[in-house]
Parts: C-alpha cells; structure tokens; sequence
C-alpha cells in the first residue's frame, strides 16, 4: 500500500521575464490502486504537476510538500524518485540517439530494481508486454524514440510502466495524439499494470475520451495553479457536456 | 547543424581562386615557411606543445620501439627509406611533415600479398617511451584484390613526427585504424596519405584518446575511378588534451565514393577539439558520391570544439555532395528522461555518450578495440565526477 501525497503544492519557473507562478497550492493525494484523472483547460498548470513530481530542474518548489509514504520526495533526485517507485509518462519523450531500446529498457530496470534481470525471464517478460501492446518483436532493436510515431512513443512509455512496475504513476496526456484503436491498446496497458501491481495512477488530460477506457475514483479540475473541484466519475461527464467555460469565468 | 545539398562557388573575376589543391607539395624542409598561427593549417594550434618537431634535426624512431604483430601472409620489414617506394600516396603540404619526413631514414613497409583475404587484424604498435622529437614513416601496400585489416596504434609517452602512407591496390579492401592513446606529456603530428587503385575501398579510422597534442592529417587521393572511401574518427577529449583532425578526400576520377565522419565528445576546463574536414571535388570527378559530418558533444562547461567542413565543388555532374555540422552542450531533456527512469547521472551521461560514439564505434568491427573504447568512455567519465 502506497500513498503519494501533495500538499499545498506552489511551483514556479524561470522565464525571461523573471519567475512567473505556476501551481498556487495543490493538495492530492493518492493511494495504491487508486485512479486520479486531472483535468483542466491548457495552461492551468497540469504538467508542471507532473514534472514537479518527477523532479524536473525547470521547476523550483516555492512552498508545500511531496511525501511517498512519508518520505520527503522534494529532498530526492530524479533517479531517486524514479527508484522510490514514482513514474512519469511523459507528453514529450525524447530521442536518445544510439541507445537502442532493449538496451535502454534493461539498464533501466536494472537501476529501479538495483540488479540486473534473469534474463530468460526477463527476455520473457519483455516478449508479452511487447505484445500486449501490439508492438513488433523488432522495435528493440530501435534507438529510443528516434523516429518513433506518436502512437509508438506513448506504447513505448507504457511498456515501460508495465516493465518497471511503479507504485504510482504518473501519466502526462498519454492520450493526446493518438487515434481510439491507439488509445485503447495504451489504455488496456494502464489497466493491465493497475490490475497487476495495484497501481496508483494520476491521469492528466486535457479531454474525456480516455476515461471511457480507464474508469477513474475521483476528478479533479485544474484551473489557474490549483484545484476548481472535485469529485467523482460524474464530474468528468458533466466537463464532456460544458466544458471548461463556467470555470474560467469563474477565475477571470 | 548546417547540411547542405549541391553547393557552387563562385569566384568574382580577378580574385585569386584558392583551392585545397594548390597547397605547395615537398619532401623539402626548406620549401616551407616556418610554423606560425598565421597559416590557416596552423591557427588553431598551441605551437608550445608541438616541442621539438619544428626542429629541422630530429631523432629516428628506433626498430625497438615497435611491436609488430602480422596475421599470416602480411609481411613487414624495414627498407632505406631512399629505397623504399615512398612517396606514392602522396607528399607532405607542410614542415612538420616534411621534417619527418626527411629525418626517417628508414621506412616500416607493411606489405599486404596481392588476392590475400585476411580476416585477422594485424597490428603495429608504435611506444617512443621518451619525450625526445622522434620522426617515423610507414608504407602499407595493400595488393590487388587483397583484403584485410591493419591497426597503427601509439601509446606510453612520445614526441612524434609521423608520415603514414597507405597505397590499394586495385579492387583491394582495407580496414585500417590508426589509435592515438598517449600518456601525458606526449605530442603526435601524423600525416597520412591514401592513394586508392580502381574500385579499392578503404576505411580510414582515427581514434584519439590521449596526448597534449594530437594532430592527424589524412588526406585521400580518389584518382582512380570507381574507389571508395570511408573516413570515421571518434575522440575523447579532456583537460589538457589537444586533438585536431582535418581529414582531406580529393575527388580526382569518376565515379568514387566518399564518407567522412567524426564524433567526438569533451570535458574539462581547456579540452579543445578542431575538426576541419575539406573535400575537393575535381572538374573530372564525374559521378561522385560525397559526404562529411562532424559532431561533438560538450560534457562540461569550457571544453571547446572547432569544427569547419570545407566543400569545393568543381563540377554539377555529380552524384551528390553534403555537409553537416553541429556542436553542442549535454541535452538536459535526454538526462531527465534518463534518470526519471532510475539511473543515476553518471550512468545516464554514460549511455548518452556511448550512444553518441555507437554510430562510429560500430564501424571498427574489430572487437578488442570496440571494448577498449567503450572502457575508454566509462573511465573518462567516472573521472571528473560528472
């Protein structure tokens, strides 16, 4: 059983201009098997949540918290966080050039569990997860996201959710550029790791279309840095049908 | 990253027209100027750490100093270098080679048996183990149809003046790798020269791991029609290193081929790396196929690279001509990916850099100097706690 914890969460970063405020005290928490859709009109802040807690140096954490099961996550570095069993989906994934994927799947799993994978369980391992998420037995043999679609990106970052099996998660508008065929194959794979590990998931989106694949607990509407509302399932049929607009008004 | 396709220049009238070709060419000292930053071949260089091979008198490297391993049926000996067939790839362009030339009175003839096919890589390891100026000279002659692969490799400490011709015979193959990997206090200037036979191919690779001044000229003569040539380098800079590279490919017959390609990656305060890569494609180079790229990674703050690619273009009748080049800091966005992953920052710098170097490193195919990189980049950074 783990639990993620955000409390009155205040983020900034650095432009040109000097640093401008981004989160305005976010309070969330989220627990094992747990699913968190966060939702909110662009610019409201939801991906500087999810890098927050990953831990990108862009951001700098002005006031508040980040527990894991009590521990302080704002003193860990990147790889800390990642080891400590927090996982970040990410929007845009970047090229590594020359590092193929096999290789970078093994040596990162190897960093989260600390050694290196049997490999006949590991080569097995791989095989079903790869084929799962209807991905061709030759994209190992890829460079990692080099020339990757954006259907193969968002497969390969749910490939590696299923691999390294995080306690919470962390999934950056995993939906946004791929077509429904695409879609529910990623969407089965977050099911299949919450099903499997008992996953905590934090889903950050932009639009309903994917929470018709993965059912989410509660909702949470971003707006302007901060938590409009919240509630159940419900709360996200009711965006589908008005949309962002009465909460905008609301903040202008 | 500039990249370009087909590129002309065109000159106005009355301005002398200066092409990579009309570089004066001797095995006379006397025939060129002393060594001084204001020539461009120079002006990149720390002249106080060429030491003693400005000097017109240099020492000679002695039969001791060179570990020679052949695979069967590559021979090697050492001929009066009035005797030997020097001279046939080419001539020094410039004094430090001509001074080594001249002070070499013995040549290291590696002579590859015409149709031998030699899978075995043969090595010819150069250790001065002294910081005395020392010239040296080596031949390879590659037989028709031959084909095999040679390591020149220098190492321990040295103060070297080198010329390293390589001639192919006609439809020959040659793996060749030259490694430079000195110990601290040594300097290395290497002018190499490639003439290739019809429909010959050669792959020309530099590695430069170690040295306060490692220079390595090779310049390809492309005369023969249908040869191909592919020139890699890859480098590890540091602190205290100097490593500069002008690889040369002179498009002269029909219908040749050539690929240049260095990578190279720096650290430290004062590392400095100077790529500049020429290709020359002739009025009678009809149907050629040309590419060069040059890429180096910063690792730190105040490491530096000086990369120019340099295109002449004398005729449209071709297949293609390109050039890329492109320097630049660690990506931030890679090493985030990478640690949110769970390595740590040294193993993420290592993959990135491995990955990096793969595209080159891969080329070698010979497998002990594939490891012996990969060992060389942990170790480099392991070092300076990156």
């Amino acid at each position: 059983m783990s639990k993620l914890e955000i409390k009155n969460l205040h983020v900034s970063v650095n432009t040109d201009q000097g640093p401008k405020q981004i989160l305005r005290g976010v309070d969330l928490t989220i627990s094992s098997g747990e699913t968190h859709a966060v939702m909110g009109p662009n610019g409201s802040g939801k991906s500087t949540l999810a890098y927050s807690v990953a831990g990108h140096p862009k951001y700098e954490i002005t006031d508040g918290e980040i527990l894991l099961d009590g521990e302080n996550v704002l003193e860990m570095s990147v790889d800390e966080r990642a080891r400590a069993g927090l996982f970040l989906a990410m929007q845009y994934p970047v090229e590594v050039p020359g590092v193929s994927v096999s290789n970078f799947l093994r040596t990162a799993k190897t960093a989260i569990s600390g050694e290196a994978p049997a490999l006949r369980e590991w080569v097995g391992d791989l095989k079903t997860a790869m084929k799962n998420l209807r991905m061709d037995s030759d994209f190992t043999e890829r460079n990692v996201n080099e020339g990757f679609s954006g259907g193969e990106k968002k497969r390969h970052e749910i490939l590696q959710l299923e691999l390294l099996k995080p306690r919470i998660a962390i999934l950056d508008e995993t939906d946004s550029g791929l077509d429904v065929d695409a879609l529910k194959i990623v969407s089965e794979g977050v099911n299949r790791a919450k099903a499997n590990t008992d996953l905590g998931v934090l889903l950050i989106t932009h639009y309903t279309r994917i929470l018709r694949y993965i059912q989410p607990d509660f909702v949470h509407v971003f707006v302007a840095g901060k938590v409009a509302e919240q509630g159940g399932p419900e709360l996200a049929e009711r965006l589908e049908a008005e949309g962002y607009d009465r909460y905008l008004k609301a903040s202008a | 990253m500039a990249q370009h396709g087909i590129q002309e220049h065109s000159h106005g009238a009355g301005v002398p027209i200066q092409t990579r070709n009309e570089r004066p060419r001797s095995t006379s000292i006397e025939d060129f100027a002393e060594v001084s930053k204001l020539q461009e071949i120079w002006r990149y260089l720390p002249i106080d750490k060429l030491k003693g091979l400005t000097q017109s008198v240099i020492g000679e490297i002695s039969e001791d100093s060179v570990e020679i391993k052949l695979a069967e049926g590559v021979t090697a000996s050492w001929v009066e270098t009035t005797k030997a067939k020097v001279g046939s790839a080419g001539l020094p362009e410039d004094r430090i080679a001509a001074i080594a030339w001249t002070n070499a009175s013995k040549t290291l003839v590696i002579d590859v048996p015409k149709e031998l096919e030699q899978s075995q890589p043969s090595f010819v390891v150069i250790k001065p183990n002294s910081d005395a100026a020392t010239a040296a000279h080596v031949l390879i002659n590659v037989g028709t149809h031959a084909k095999t692969t040679i390591v020149l490799d220098h190492a321990g400490l040295g103060v070297l003046g080198e010329n390293v011709e390589i001639v192919l015979g006609d439809e020959s193959t040659l793996n060749f790798v030259t490694i430079q990997d000195w110990d601290k206090g040594s300097t290395h200037v290497s002018t190499q020269f490639a003439k290739l036979g019809r429909n010959s191919n050669l792959r020309h690779t530099v590695v430069s791991l170690g040295g306060d001044l490692v220079r390595v000229t090779p310049a390809v003569e492309l005369s023969s029609p249908g040869a191909e040539i592919n020139m890699y380098g890859v480098y590890l800079a540091e602190s205290g290193n100097y490593f500069e590279h002008r690889p040369y490919v002179d498009h002269i017959a029909e219908n040749c081929k050539s690929n240049v390609a260095y990578k190279g990656a720096l650290q430290g305060v004062g590392a400095h790396t100077v790529w500049v890569g020429d290709v020359l494609i002739r009025e009678t180079a009809v149907g050629t196929d040309s590419y060069e790229l040059n890429r180096n990674l910063l690792l730190t703050a105040g490491a530096r690279a000086d990369s120019v690619p340099n295109l002449e273009i004398e005729t449209g009748k071709i297949e293609g001509a390109g050039h890329a080049s492109a320097s630049g800091r660690f990506d931030d966005e890679q090493l985030f990916y990478l640690q949110a992953r769970g390595l740590n920052e040294t193993e993420a710098k290592k993959l990135v850099v491995r990955g990096f170097l793969s595209e080159i490193i891969q080329k070698i195919e010979i497998d002990e100097i594939e490891q012996r990189l990969i060992g060389a980049i942990e170790l480099e950074l392991e070092k300076v706690g990156v």
